[in-house]
């Protein structure tokens, strides 16, 4: 049994959550520039100059990219053959998160659903949990923004609804959140599974970086198809026009119940934040 | 399209000379407040008291910032979405308020208050937070400072860029969505 000490564990991860509020992932910043190429509409052009000014400016200043530096979600893959020795892998995670969000001066947005009391520290973390075979544990990190998670949805299509009820659910959501969730988006799609398995599929999703296509060809012409079609939608950066409406449409897929085709969309905005740190 | 630099207070006129598509460069002072300090303002004009934000010609920015880093007055500091304020918005237009700005589209409500009392809501470049902060020169915490993020906050800012969504005159800037089928 291989086993990592829960000091070099937090070390790591509080570096990886302040690292991620200031960074724009190398992938997001080419698609801004390639929209910014393509866009014929002046001022949608303008808008992803600023976005791309933004990421400049956070990074070389050390500043965050956006005052919603989000709730902290973690995807984590821990390895079967390996201890975190001195503290569960759950309580490092939340001492990492408080730790980052505390000394990275970020803004803290976790509180009470009804007094609205602020937790003071940005946690508790959303955790998900894979136990998977080898010695190392992969924890990816997305500081997720209350804007765009606000006109995410889940919806129970019926099986006969099937591919076109998804693209009318889909792009109707887009439609309906047109300026609010920050467009140029990300939408993450999550087919399958179940009421509670979708979304998070959705959020998943989101990892895949923009420039890599989904390993199944079927799957990757489906999200070309409807990534068109949103864009044809003309929202634009910012809602104000233009041909950029999202950056990427990313798909998940996994077998359902024969009665139900659940779906999830999970809005991203253009500042999609997330990293992963392996340790070993 | 034209391009405007106000200093608030803003005056009838201030407002009414601007349509939707034009460019505002704000210099000056403006209020923070969002969700929780919109309910607690709103709960304070119920029972008859005083709230913090001097309406006359106000602007209201829709923001909760980052805390501010050594030697800066505000940290990241870009607009929320504005919708969570619709319902608060049209009171504080009757009273005075003359501009609101975060992004995002305002309802019916809002748009019919910004015609009958002669407002605008300006839209400024959300997820630019760090771009900016650097148009903000000077921020304190005037009230509810037990809100944090949330709190309000007076801030002085220079050349603060934002464009008109909707004007007085019952336009809006935002595009419907293109749907074929």
């Amino acid at each position: 049994m291989h086993s990592i000490q829960a000091e070099t564990i937090q070390k790591q991860v509080r570096d990886m959550v302040v690292r991620v509020s200031r960074n724009l992932p190398r992938d997001v910043v080419a698609a801004l520039q390639r929209a910014r190429e393509e866009e014929t509409d002046e001022g949608a052009r303008q808008i992803l100059g600023e976005l791309l000014d933004n990421a400049e400016l956070a990074r070389d200043r050390d500043l965050p990219l956006c005052q919603d530096t989000g709730v902290g979600v973690f995807f984590v893959e821990h390895g079967e053959d390996c201890r975190v020795e001195g503290d569960s892998i759950n309580n490092v995670l939340e001492r990492a998160l408080a730790q980052a969000y505390e000394e990275g001066l970020l803004r803290k947005s976790m509180c009470h659903p009804l007094t609205r009391q602020n937790t003071g520290d940005n946690t508790p973390a959303l955790i998900h949990t894979d136990l998977v075979p080898g010695s190392g544990i992969t924890i990816r990190f997305m500081a997720k923004g209350g804007g765009s998670e606000n006109m995410s949805r889940c919806t129970m299509l019926t099986p006969a609804q099937g591919w076109e009820g998804i693209k009318e659910f889909v792009l109707d959501r887009v439609a309906t959140a047109g300026p609010n969730p920050c467009p140029p988006t990300i939408v993450g799609v999550g087919v399958g599974g179940s009421f509670d398995q979708a979304p998070l599929l959705a959020k998943k999703s989101l990892f895949r970086p923009l420039d890599q296509e989904h390993p199944d060809p079927e799957i990757a012409e489906m999200e070309r198809e409807l990534l068109d079609e949103i864009n044809a939608l003309g929202i634009g950066p910012m809602g104000l026009g233009g041909r950029t409406t999202s950056l990427g449409l990313r798909m998940e897929m996994a077998p359902c119940h024969i009665a139900s085709l659940p779906l999830a969309v999970n809005v991203q905005c253009h500042s999609s934040r997330h990293e992963e740190v392996v340790v070993s | 399209m034209k391009t405007y630099h106000l200093q608030p207070p803003l005056s009838d006129e201030d407002v009414r000379q601007l349509r939707i598509g034009d460019r505002v460069y704000l210099s000056g002072t403006l209020y923070t407040a969002r969700d929780a300090a919109h309910k607690r303002m709103i709960q304070a004009l119920d029972r008859g008291e005083d709230i913090p934000v001097p309406l006359q010609g106000a602007v209201i920015y829709y923001v909760g910032p980052t805390p501010a880093p050594e030697g800066r007055p505000i940290g990241a500091a870009g607009p929320t979405t504005s919708y969570r304020m619709d319902s608060f918005a049209p009171r504080l237009y009757s009273l005075g308020l003359k501009a609101t700005m975060g992004k995002g589209r305002r309802n019916q409500e809002v748009q019919q208050a910004l015609r009958e009392h002669g407002g605008v809501y300006l839209a400024a470049t959300g997820g630019a937070g760090a771009l900016l902060s650097q148009c903000i020169t000077g921020a304190r915490i005037i009230a509810y400072e037990d809100l944090g993020p949330e709190a309000v906050r007076e801030l002085t800012v220079e050349r603060f860029p934002a464009i008109v969504a909707n004007d007085a005159h019952g336009g809006e800037l935002y595009v419907e969505p293109r749907r074929s089928g």
